[in-house]
């Protein structure tokens, strides 16, 4: 039963709305600071080189130029010239090597940006060319060029549960998962579905390319930049200059989008070494085809197997995933470990083996993107649900439903049972996109995942409650677009009894607000939300504290009422208990703080659901294909803003079509050929399908506040399967590889039209 | 590199400021604090910088400052009166048409330009005219939404 609630629940107005409608709002690329100097990075040309000298003369002498920086810099210095929250092995700027094209190898700063950018040009790096490998495959052979021969320092053990065994030649993580045993499964078998599938990789396209601002004031470090996970950054910093968290200061106002592209350390160690040398404060602003160089998400190849009784149960899955990496480690053990937990489906499984390896490549480095491993894995697992289907003479939806499990059942031992009833999800989405489809030329496909999301549940909030009874909560939680500042609010709103347009939010600032350890994994709402609970408890309790002082009453007197107390048969705001304690002025805080105990003692905090489906017909003549219909079931326990959760849904669902029908970018040779947004094409207004329909799912079976749990990447984890399984099931041949572009389905639609042939004569 | 002082007709205000040959526009009104424009693609593909000039819809990235002599420029600071905001960017906040907020402005400079050329779009109009302009958070529906209940509004307007 849902209770009555007066906040949350309803689609609050955005509280940034005004802001971002005016083009108020400010992001990290619209401020400066007076005398300001502008940096511009010189990148490597090679994929994989010796660096054997850096001559800046002619680029020092350019006009304008203050200083041109590179990596032995740093080193001389006696700075650490390496960031990573895992492993140390990132270079802010190259040393002695490079090991990728667009590698940043030194950085200028001029008091223009345009003597910056022209200065840039001027600086001449000379390279032994190294043999480079791009292909992840390759780079596990033996005989395949190394690129880490020396692993950086762990320092953080994020993804990392196999320790560091098996990590030889260019394996950067291994994850494994599984119980049961394999081979007798695959064995005793009615049928076998076996296959190779690929998932590209991506560019978030986060529209405000990465971009920070830095310099030193009396000695403490202050950055302002595109970050996702302000806490994270600072800890790299820290590290970097040998200073103490409390004398680093990481604030991310406005972000001009995130989707994981901006989690942990991109451009601000670069920038805040170049104030560290020039004494001025510092901008640098990639552009987009630059920040494309700076970060995509990992490709993936699977080789997996799933086998089933004749009456469509599962009884064993085996999945070989390989990974490409890129350069350096950044999140990849994350990424990696989640890929092998992700991929299997939330199905009562026998015996299972994945094995997950993340390769390293001479390419652009990879880490975060939503819903990491989940949409990789899911092509393979999914896809084998309706290949199995097919073959077995099987509805896809029953086959799913015979094998998913239910609410509070436990699929990965040890791990909290799944808080979701996906069997119920899956028949709204499959009565909602009216399965199995009727109309001609059309075909549905759709899909279930369960992510285990949430990331290490840490989190901290405070509010403070003023003396006119209005208050303004510290989060560390950023404002990426999901819409934070709106929810947190409503959640204060709702537990102290205040009107929303009375809370305010500051987040996003390591000098001001409270630890938050990351702003992603679809966390916010759940655990921070939780964290933001806990302070408006405290709060809470601090008032009744000040009230049995001022009214000199035992507690048992005081009760709670909305926006104060209630104490001698009469209401008392928080203002007028505050006041009253204080004599004149003065506030109250609260401080909540969560952990990984009670609630969220269980990993993972919460599994994030993904149950999206669409209906689309194929062009037979071009290999285009246009989506008519696309539904979302939005699982989220309790959606404390709707509004908010359906465009969390449309926009995971829109990204993830975008990687089901477009997205992909392209190696040739070492270098990156389509680093813009011309030839890396995204979704737009024309890919909009004829229909999209959200559906909310509120069973209050999540572990965060009012029963709810998050959203955000769920809705886009299934969009490549259901895509590839509609297309297989309009074309009688599935694709096992996306994007499917025209191209592919136009070889599709041939190869099935051979195959056809040949069954006739 | 040559230099040339422009007569700026930006939302309204009109002012004489001297630029140098190659400034583009983007730069310009970003300069003058209107920041609201927004660069991202940096090649006329995102629609994020779109500014009105001379009524027409412009990417002021790849347009050289020195085309809107004398012309009247539109940014999305201009289109709000005073604390009365312009019914597409009350549309926008009411459908919740944007998250990250990085294209708003251009979005709604484009709707706007779209909506002064048809005041009564049907939604293929919409979606044809705005494919000009990327938005990567929202799924574009809403904005869709949006436009529609924008043009509703000012055709009721009297």
């Amino acid at each position: 039963m849902k209770q009555a609630h007066r906040v949350v629940g309803t689609p609050a107005r955005r509280a940034d709305g005004v802001a971002k409608v005016t083009g108020a709002a400010r992001y990290a690329v619209d401020l400066s600071v007076p005398g300001m100097a502008y940096a511009a990075v010189v990148r490597s040309t090679r994929a994989h080189a010796k660096i054997t000298g850096i001559d800046r003369t002619a680029a020092a002498a350019s006009p304008g130029v203050i200083r041109v920086l590179i990596g032995d810099d740093l080193l001389a210095a006696g700075l650490t010239p390496y960031y990573g929250h895992v492993v140390l092995d990132h270079p802010v700027l190259a040393i002695e090597r490079v090991r990728f094209h667009g590698e940043p190898v030194a950085v200028v700063v001029a008091e223009t940006k345009r003597e910056a950018a022209e200065a840039a040009e001027l600086v001449d790096v000379s390279y032994e060319d190294l043999p480079a490998v791009i292909d992840a495959d390759e780079a596990l052979k033996p005989d395949a060029p190394v690129l880490h021969e020396r692993r950086g320092e762990r320092v953080g053990d994020e993804g990392m549960d196999e320790g560091e065994k098996g990590l030889v030649g260019n394996v950067c993580a291994i994850a494994r998962v599984g119980w049961g045993n394999i081979d007798e499964a695959l064995a005793r078998a009615h049928l076998v579905v076996e296959g190779e599938y690929r998932y590209p990789m991506l560019y978030g396209y986060a529209m405000e390319p990465y971009n920070a601002l830095a310099f030193f004031d009396q000695g403490d470090l202050v950055v302002f930049s595109t970050a996702q996970h302000v806490y994270m950054v600072r800890r790299d910093l820290a590290r970097m200059f040998h200073l103490p968290l409390a004398r680093v200061r990481v604030s991310a106002p406005y972000v001009g989008g995130g989707y994981g592209t901006k989690s942990y350390t991109k451009v601000e160690g670069m920038t805040a070494a170049a104030a560290f040398f020039t004494g001025r404060a510092v901008k640098l602003d990639l552009s987009v085809e630059e920040a494309m160089l700076t970060t995509r998400s990992a490709s993936a190849h699977i080789r997996a197997r799933s086998a089933f009784t004749k009456d469509g149960m599962l009884l064993a899955r085996d999945f070989q995933i390989v990974m490409n990496n890129g350069a350096y480690t950044d999140n990849t053990p994350l990424v990696n470990s989640k890929t092998a937990n992700r991929c299997f489906g939330p199905y009562r499984i026998p015996a299972l083996r994945v094995i997950a390896r993340s390769v390293f490549t001479n390419t652009v480095p990879s880490s975060s993107l939503r819903g990491f491993g989940a949409p990789q894995g899911n092509i393979a697992g999914e896809l084998q649900m309706d290949e199995a289907a097919a073959k077995l003479g099987l509805d896809p939806v029953e086959l799913r439903l015979r094998n998913l499990v239910g609410p509070g059942e436990e699929f990965m031992p040890g791990k909290r049972p799944l808080d979701a009833d996906l069997k119920d999800d899956l028949r709204c989405l499959a009565s909602a996109l009216e399965w199995p489809g009727t109309r001609i030329g059309r075909s549905i496909g759709l899909g279930v995942s369960a992510s285990d999301a949430g990331a290490y549940p840490t989190s901290t909030a405070a509010v403070r409650i003023h003396s006119d009874t209005s208050v303004t909560l510290f989060t560390g939680s950023t404002e990426l677009g999901q819409g934070s500042r709106t929810v947190l609010a409503q959640i204060v709103a709702e537990e102290l009894g205040v009107p929303l347009e009375s809370v305010g939010v500051v987040n996003g600032d390591t000098g001001v607000v409270t630890y938050e350890r990351t702003t992603g994994a679809s966390r916010t709402t759940t655990i921070t939300g939780r964290a933001v609970q806990e302070a408006c408890r405290d709060a809470r309790r601090r008032v009744r504290e000040l009230a049995v002082q001022a009214f000199d009453l035992p507690t048992s007197e005081i009760e709670d009422t909305a926006g104060g107390i209630r104490a001698r048969g009469r209401g008392f705001s928080y203002g007028e208990v505050i006041e009253k304690w204080f004599g004149a002025g003065g506030e109250v805080l609260g401080h909540g703080a969560v952990r990984r105990a009670e609630g969220f003692a269980k990993m993972p905090p919460f599994y994030e659901i993904g149950c999206t489906g669409l209906e689309l017909s194929v062009d037979r003549e071009t290999g285009q294909v246009h989506v008519t219909k696309l539904t979302t079931v939005g699982d989220v326990g309790f959606a404390i803003n709707p509004a908010l959760v359906h465009g969390q849904d449309a926009g995971a669902a829109m990204m993830g079509l975008g990687a089901a029908l477009h997205e992909e970018l392209i190696y040739e040779g070492g270098q990156l050929v389509n680093p813009n947004v011309v030839d890396y094409r995204v979704p737009r207004f024309s890919d909009i399908p004829d229909e999209m329909v959200h559906l909310l799912a509120e069973r209050l079976d999540g572990s965060g506040p009012f029963g709810a749990k998050g959203a955000g990447e769920g809705a886009g984890n299934t969009v490549g399967s259901a895509t590839a399984s509609a297309i297989g099931r309009l074309l009688g041949i599935f694709p096992r590889e996306l994007p499917a572009t025209p191209e592919r389905v136009w070889r599709l639609i041939r190869e099935a039209e051979r195959v056809r042939t040949r069954k006739t004569e | 590199m040559g230099s040339r002082e422009i007569h700026l007709r930006v939302n309204g205000g009109e002012r004489r400021v001297v630029i140098e040959d190659q400034t583009l526009l983007i730069e310009l009104v970003r300069s003058l604090g209107l920041v609201g424009t927004k660069l991202s693609c940096d090649s006329q593909v995102c629609g994020a910088c779109t500014v009105l000039l001379d009524g027409r819809p412009v990417s002021s990235c790849t347009t050289l400052a020195i085309e809107a002599d004398d012309k009247p420029v539109v940014t999305i600071e201009g289109l709000a009166d005073g604390a009365k905001l312009h019914p597409l960017q009350e549309a926008f906040i009411e459908r919740f048409a944007f998250q990250c907020g990085y294209c708003t402005p251009g979005m709604i400079v484009s709707a706007k330009a779209l909506l002064d050329a048809y005041p009564e779009p049907d939604v293929a109009t919409v979606r044809h005219w705005m494919d000009g302009n990327i938005c990567r958070c929202t799924g574009y529906q809403t904005i869709v939404e949006a436009v529609l209940d924008a043009a509703e509004q000012m055709r009721g307007a009297p």
